[in-house]
């Protein structure tokens, strides 16, 4: 006699239980603490703010270790925390111009005021697995310590603009969209596009990057200037009147410097891609940057057919969140619409047969 | 029942339970037409039934009787799983009987029994665009719907009769709603579309994903698209229940060996139990 | 002619930049008539084509259609005259068709848009269309993408007769097509037009075909109108040196 299936809470209850004890591992060793993540894999760290839109690092780096080193988890942790965060207000814009610098590269000119910075980069390693690393306990040696920079650095794209060879950005007065609080509807504007793109997947937008520079659709790209380092965040409560300083975060900022070719009415001029992400990550500045660049196709007049030029396409489908969500949804129960489908098939199947 | 401290009631705060409201309103206000709307982020994945556990949660009230089910059962793992959020989070009574429960948030199935005014059935929605696997376009199917043009529906049932001789579509099957706005009545089987037409009760549909509400208000109607001479007709498996021998409920395979043994049974576990207890009462 | 004209426009005026697509046009067109738009490319004629059928909008003028105003009605009514009275043929098929959709279903797509919904009925009429345009019935079910160009076009044609529209635009139907495809479809178009009463703006640089089909003739060029009159009449007695020009081109080829 057939009994209906029973004990789905039970079954939860024992999958969370194994989960637990998976995530600590062998209990014989230490236990990873959040402080540990967040001082020795901060890239990791940085990585689960950006794509969870959330600038905590404590909190980031305690959904990495819930997360057992799942990302895409870690983001989705921050993301459901920070639905639940009272808002207050918006910060004054960052000024970028003064940031404390840690790294700080051009490609464009081979010297500049404020020169080139390389910072703490894997750029110039030797990908060789170091196995002094399997062992913990050897302290590195310190770095060695420069003066530290007094001239200014001004921005690239600052000094050719000031020349007339790049577009400054159109100022614009209007309160920007807010992607939290309101749907995407499309065309949307650059603030929108910026704000998806920010909290976009690392990889989508890497791979669409990539696509740029292989011809679909691309413009020449070079890195002005990439920036990272710490930024003051400022807020002009409305009781006061006047700003005030509430901390520092560290993001990257990556300006890359396209050709424009010009049009009836406009003589040529470079234009800007833009990226913006939460502490060090470059690899997604570059990218949000790249792809920035091309989702701007139309607003300059130039053909629209490669991938990373369809706004619909790269913004529908940039927020990993929303992606894992729904490609993960398939392991739910489908078999009611699959029982639809079998009798369907079983009719035509039959109808065909009848006809024979 | 004290819920959960450090969550607002059913863990929207207030100021967004009103924007999901308001949007909830302009729905029914217009019958079969999807409402954008600011979908939060929510502590369930997106696709697993953001869209309506926020619309359950705008409408939740403490003395609310909830019923969640997932393929017409309330025992799947994520009927269990959205439950014991709302448990959590809101602390109401939950029941797995429909003729007690006053909001029924249902995956991909209409229950059996025939709702009343004082309920609302909510349904969780992946796909609230009926043309999107036509025109994946966004921008091009708000035209459509603001003009009326429903023309590439009807091609595509066309063209499902001219290939396999009778509309090949068996879940999500479109409808006609107010005799205006072609409307996704979500995964649910064709064989539940007729339910929709006229229901007493309220139905709320929400997609958290993809940021859309809308609505068929009490004894509206809903009409499954079709051809006059081709009319709808709402497929089942031609079994009775192995458990209560129903013949006029949509009906679960199971398979019972790796010989090709399969029995059939309610996919409404509630109705189904409610039938066997009938049955034994009268024995 | 005492009957007022279907399709009217006055002073229309497009310029990209400083070149003026057009340049102060007039026309009308009158039901039942086939007129022609002629001119080498760059001439503005596909740019009048697309400004009187809605598609464009010019910098001025005024564009009327039975007394409705074309260039100041909403959208929605465009697409409802498009879907009705009015007829587009692209030159190219494949901007006119559903190329994934049957033959069929895209004959049938403009009844089932006004409300057509007994299949059987929606299948009769697309087949008697695939007849009226030569096309055997037997491929109502194939998909364009499977038709030669001359097909693809004749089922363009068809699909946008089907609703007995009072005007149709051509933007040169028969553009792509092998000389021998191109005359069968011109003799089809001659046949339908009469048969129907239809009243067809066609732009084409062919002076052939606009010989064959047109009751009336506009010359284009550099966005004005330089002559226009019955067909024969500016084929055979050409006043203006352009118009001179392009005929006797016409006949050294």
């Amino acid at each position: 006699m057939y009994v209906a299936t029973k004990g789905g809470e039970r079954a939860i209850g024992a999958a969370h239980a194994w989960l637990d004890a998976a995530r600590r591992g062998d209990t014989a060793l230490a236990e990873v603490t959040a402080a540990q993540v967040e001082a020795q894999l901060g890239l990791a760290v940085d990585r689960v703010m950006a794509e969870g839109s959330c600038h905590d690092r404590g909190l980031a780096a305690l959904a990495v270790k819930q997360s057992r080193g799942d990302l895409i988890e870690a983001a989705f942790l921050l993301r459901a925390y920070r639905t639940t965060l009272p808002r207050f207000g918006a910060s004054l814009p960052l000024d970028t111009n003064a940031m404390l610098l840690k790294r700080r590269v051009s490609a464009t000119y081979k010297d500049l005021p404020g020169g080139q910075v390389l910072g703490p980069t894997f750029d110039y390693t030797h990908r060789l697995l170091d196995f002094r690393l399997a062992a913990a306990g050897l302290a590195p040696e310190p770095p060695p310590e420069a003066e530290p920079a007094t001239d200014a650095t001004p921005r690239v794209t600052e000094m050719l603009a000031r020349e007339g060879l790049m577009q400054r950005e159109a100022g614009d007065d209007r309160e920007p969209g807010d992607l939290t609080r309101e749907p995407l509807a499309f065309p949307a504007d650059r603030a929108l596009r910026l704000q998806a793109l920010a909290r976009g997947d690392e990889g989508f937008l890497l791979s669409l990057g990539y696509s740029t520079q292989r011809g679909y659709g691309g413009n020449h790209p070079f890195v002005g200037e990439i920036r990272m380092g710490e930024v003051t965040v400022e807020f002009e409560p409305a009781e006061l009147g006047f700003a005030i300083e509430l901390g520092e975060i560290g993001i990257t900022e990556c300006q890359m410097v396209n050709q424009f070719k010009g049009s009836r009415t406009e003589p040529p001029q470079f234009t800007r891609g833009y990226g913006l992400v939460f502490g060090h990550g470059e690899r997604k500045a570059m990218s949000m940057a790249l792809v920035d660049r091309a989702l701007r196709a139309a607003e300059l007049g130039e053909a629209c057919d490669a991938p990373a030029q369809q706004q619909e396409f790269v913004l529908s489908h940039c927020d990993n969140v929303e992606a894992t969500g729904f490609v993960e949804h398939l392991k739910l129960p489908h078999y009611v619409d699959f029982q639809s489908e079998l009798e369907n098939v079983r009719t035509m199947r039959a109808n065909v047969e009848a006809v024979k | 029942m004290t819920h959960h401290t450090g969550y607002n009631f059913a863990y929207l705060d207030e100021s967004t339970k009103r924007m999901i409201r308001r949007a909830i309103l302009k729905a029914v206000a217009i019958p079969g037409h999807q409402v954008p709307f600011g979908s939060r982020e929510m502590p369930l994945p997106y696709g697993w039934g953001t869209g309506g556990i926020q619309v359950t949660a705008a409408v939740l009230g403490p003395t609310d009787v909830l019923k969640v089910i997932d393929q017409g059962a309330d025992d799947t793992t994520n009927a269990v799983s959205i439950r014991a959020f709302f448990h959590r989070v809101a602390g109401v009574a939950t029941t797995e009987r429909t003729a007690e429960a006053t909001i029924i948030q249902t995956r991909h199935r209409i229950p059996e029994r025939l709702l009343t005014e004082r309920q609302i059935l909510v349904y969780q929605v992946p796909i609230p665009e009926p043309l999107g696997k036509l025109e994946p376009r966004i921008a091009e199917t708000r035209r459509m719907h603001a003009l009326a043009d429903y023309g590439l529906m009807h091609v595509k049932l066309y063209e499902d009769i001219a290939r396999f001789g009778h509309i090949a579509t068996s879940y999500a099957y479109p409808v006609m709603v107010n005799a205006r706005y072609l409307m996704s009545p979500s995964p649910i089987p064709a064989f539940d579309n007729p339910k929709m037409d006229q229901m007493p009760a309220l139905q709320l549909f929400g997609a958290g994903r993809e940021k859309r509400i809308y609505a068929v208000p009490p004894y509206t109607s809903v009409r499954s698209l079709d051809f006059d001479d081709h009319p709808f007709r709402p497929i089942r498996a031609p079994h009775a229940c192995e458990l209560c021998g129903s013949r006029d409920t949509y009906l679960d395979e199971v398979l019972i060996d790796d010989v090709g043994g399969r029995i059939f049974v309610c996919s409404d576990t509630d109705h189904c139990s409610e039938r066997q207890a009938m049955k034994e009462a009268a024995e | 002619m005492s009957m007022p004209p279907l399709l009217s426009a006055r002073d229309l005026e497009l310029r990209f930049g400083r070149v003026a697509a057009l340049d102060g046009v007039d026309l009308d067109i009158w039901p039942g008539e086939v007129v022609a738009i002629v001119g080498e490319s760059g001439s503005g004629k596909t740019t009048l084509l697309r400004v009187l059928s809605g598609l464009m909008r010019p910098d001025s003028g005024s564009v009327d259609y039975r007394g409705q105003d074309v260039l100041g009605m909403g959208e929605a009514a465009r697409r409802r005259l498009m879907r009705t009275e009015w007829g587009f043929v692209h030159q190219n098929p494949r901007d006119g068709l559903r190329m994934a959709v049957s033959a069929g279903g895209n004959i049938g797509e403009r009844l089932m848009a006004i409300g057509a919904r007994h299949y059987g009925n929606i299948r009769a009429e697309a087949a008697n269309w695939l007849g009226r345009v030569e096309i055997d019935a037997a491929r109502m079910d194939d998909v364009p993408a499977k038709f030669s160009g001359g097909m693809q076009q004749r089922l363009q044609i068809a699909r946008t007769l089907v609703t007995q529209p009072k005007l149709v635009f051509m933007d040169e139907p028969t553009g792509g097509l092998d000389v021998s495809v191109q005359a069968r479809l011109l003799d089809l178009i001659r046949a339908l037009v009469a048969d129907l009463g239809l009243a067809v703006l066609i732009v084409t640089h062919d002076i052939a075909a606009a010989r064959l089909l047109a009751h009336r003739m506009l010359v284009m060029r550099e966005g004005c109108v330089v002559e226009q009159g019955l067909t024969d009449r500016v084929l055979d007695d050409p006043q203006h040196p352009y118009t001179q020009l392009l005929v006797s081109s016409v006949l050294a080829a």
